[in-house]
């Protein structure tokens, strides 16, 4: 193909998403959509599965039965959007294997924030009430994405989180209502988990290099500052019925700006962590890499089963 | 090493009787009756349906969208195949 | 207790699917693949659903405040009535899928008996779960055979895995007091005559999985009457972790 008739199909498809057109699998476009596609979901995919593990470092521990059930349904969706991001991905022409290999070796990223770890209890409720709020804030612009299958996997995530949220905020509640020591438990949480949430929402404008043509293609709606406002805003009422203290100093109601002022965030930190040397990365990804070594044998009796079967119906058929 | 990863599946669900089965996603299973569990395990953990189907993805075949002008364009235009294409005075009922 | 008999016999019953619903829980997150992860997440949820029916109804029949946690998570171990099969840990996926298969068969055998009892809340929560079982029950059956009759591997650890864990399958069909004053009144399932049918058809998955069916004289039991295995220590200090710490709390 001529580089101009690549750059008419490229004006084309510009056009069709400008128009709301969604793109499907079979459709032609340009390599930098696929890459940055495939790119973006499968990092989205990791975080699903790898932020199984901080959440499901207390399934055995949860205090009640009833809690116990919550957690378990919560982290098995998680198991099941990465599985759904994972296969939309795949229509991408990259295999599930492959982009497990860029999880393993540390060449795909996936959310930082799982790389913190699960120390009590008030843990499973800040990370429902902060990290799923970030996210939602992260996603639900997401079911409108240019990429059609992303699209509709987004949708169904979004519908199948609505509780994830819910369930982190009761814990929260019942821990703030509880006795002193629950409480304390609660804010020692939120004294932990507010300041990853906030970099949960990226690297600032003026350092985030993807934003202009992820709005474009609509992988993006809004800028990471703009929803990390959203989410301060949407935030702080909730600590206030909870009569939880935001670890902000500086935290304070702009009339102006009709929105809330916030402190410096410690952005070595985030690439500190970012780059592999977080307080948990080694041990997630040593989990995530023990556990598919673990199931080789498995999945390899399964094929082997599944042949065996096929071979024994054909022979029938003769 | 895998010599071989377990292929991946479509999955198709009716949510009711009366409706047809809608195509939900993909999973990889390493045969039909993997397929149907996982799909099952997979698709159906809110109630969302009474029937599956599963099919193998590579047994798919799909249209190519370069071939949607002379596929599906000569449609667009076969008017009389639509009730407005007729005209009726306004006082015929039941029509 | 007014109904001592009753609560002992529920007890029983629920304490299987805790314990092996708590086991199943540890998986989450770590298994095979993804949807078999999904999968295994749906058996323990499953059962931990069932344990909140029983006991839910144990703590109605108790009476005296305690609530389903306290039951679940407050008692000593020796008070735990579990058979030692639900306990065994999760040494591969073989002893994982073994675990499930060899109490699933007996699991289903027993609801269906179950189902029966003169007790209408027994016979209404037997008449939910069989449902949930007869799937558990074809899920482990399946992989059974995917793993038997699988690589070389996979046979001699799901060989290894049935070996291991037959030792505890005759405890199953042992009767304990609550049991036979149970079914003396109609309430309870007599597990003796559960026990040739069980055996038969475990057996018979076990060859079409191209298994040898243990040739084994001698067995182990206790956990019925609270006699655990050393595993079950660990396990409870995780169940119980919070309600042990925190006291008296809500949460």
């Amino acid at each position: 193909m001529s580089e101009e008739q690549i750059r008419s199909l490229e004006r084309q498809f510009d056009e069709k998403i400008a128009r709301d057109e969604k793109i499907e699998p079979k459709d032609w476009m340009p390599e930098k959509y696929r890459q940055t596609h495939i790119r973006q979901m499968s990092q989205h995919a990791h975080s699903e599965i790898v932020g199984m593990l901080p959440e499901g470092n207390w399934i055995t521990r949860a205090p009640s039965l009833r809690r116990k059930v919550a957690l378990l349904a919560k982290v098995q969706d998680e198991a099941g959007h990465g599985l759904y991001l994972y296969s939309a991905t795949e229509t991408l022409g990259i295999s599930r294997e492959e982009m497990y290999e860029q999880l393993h070796t540390g060449k795909a990223k996936y959310s930082s924030i799982f790389n913190y770890p699960t120390l009590t209890w008030a843990d499973m409720g800040a990370i429902g009430w902060l990290v799923d709020g970030a996210a939602i804030i992260n996603q639900v612009p997401l079911c409108n994405t240019s990429y059609g299958p992303y699209a509709r996997a987004m949708i169904r995530v979004c519908k199948e989180e609505s509780f994830h949220q819910r369930q982190g905020f009761e814990i929260m509640l019942k821990l703030a209502n509880g006795t002193p020591e629950q409480k304390e438990m609660a804010q020692d949480a939120l004294n932990r988990w507010w300041w990853p949430s906030l970099m949960m929402l990226g690297p600032t404008d003026d350092k985030s290099v993807h934003t202009e043509q992820s709005m474009k293609w609509k992988l993006k709606r809004k800028t990471n500052d703009e929803l990390r406002q959203q989410f301060i805003d949407q935030t702080v009422p909730q600590a206030d019925i909870l009569g939880l203290t935001i670890p902000d100093p500086d935290l304070k109601w702009n009339e102006e700006r009709q929105s809330y002022d916030f402190g410096e965030i410690n952005w070595d930190e985030f690439w500190q962590v970012v780059k592999g040397h977080g307080p948990m990365n080694k041990e997630r990804m040593k989990a995530r890499v023990g556990a598919w070594e673990r199931g080789e044998w498995v999945r390899d009796a399964a094929m082997a089963h599944a042949e065996k079967k096929q071979a024994r119906k054909e022979k029938q058929a003769v | 090493m895998s010599t071989k990863n377990w292929p991946l599946w479509e999955i198709f669900v009716r949510s009711k009787n009366g409706l047809e089965h809608r195509h939900c996603g993909s999973l990889h299973a390493a045969d039909s009756e993997m397929a149907l569990e996982n799909a099952r395990d997979v698709y159906t953990r809110r109630n969302e349906g009474v029937s599956i189907w599963v099919v193998e993805s590579k047994h798919i075949t799909a249209s190519n969208p370069e071939n949607n002008g002379e596929l599906f364009e000569p449609a667009q235009d076969k008017v009389y195949r639509h009730p407005t294409f007729y005209d009726l005075p306004d006082d015929v009922k039941h029509m | 207790m007014k109904n001592e008999n009753l609560y002992n016999y529920i007890l029983g019953i629920a304490d299987n699917s805790l314990i092996l619903g708590q086991r199943m829980g540890e998986l989450c997150g770590h298994g095979p693949s993804l949807e078999t992860d999904i999968a295994c997440t749906n058996i323990s949820l499953d059962l931990f659903g069932q344990v909140r029916s029983y006991f839910q109804y144990a703590s109605k029949i108790a009476g005296d405040g305690r609530t389903e946690d306290d039951i679940a998570m407050l008692r000593k171990e020796r008070e735990y009535k579990n058979v030692l099969l639900a306990e065994q840990p999760n040494t591969d996926f073989a002893y994982t899928i073994g675990r499930q298969f060899l109490f699933d068969v007996y699991h289903l055998a027993f609801l269906r008996e179950l189902q029966k009892s003169t007790d209408l809340t027994l016979s209404a929560i037997a008449n939910k779960c069989i449902k949930e079982v007869s799937y558990h029950e074809r899920f482990s059956s399946d992989w059974v055979k995917r793993l038997g009759d699988g690589t070389e591997e996979s046979h001699q650890k799901m060989q290894n895995a049935i070996d291991d864990l037959w030792t505890y399958t005759d405890e199953l069909f042992h009767q304990t007091e609550a049991d036979k004053a149970m079914v003396a009144e109609g309430i309870g399932v007599d597990v003796t005559k559960l026990k040739e049918a069980y055996y038969k058809n475990v057996s018979e998955l076990l060859e079409e999985a191209t298994l040898k069916v243990p040739d084994l004289k001698y067995f182990q039991k206790g956990g019925k009457e609270g006699v655990h295995t050393e595993h079950m220590g660990y396990l409870l200090t995780d169940l119980q972790y919070m309600q042990r710490a925190y006291p008296n709390m809500e949460w």
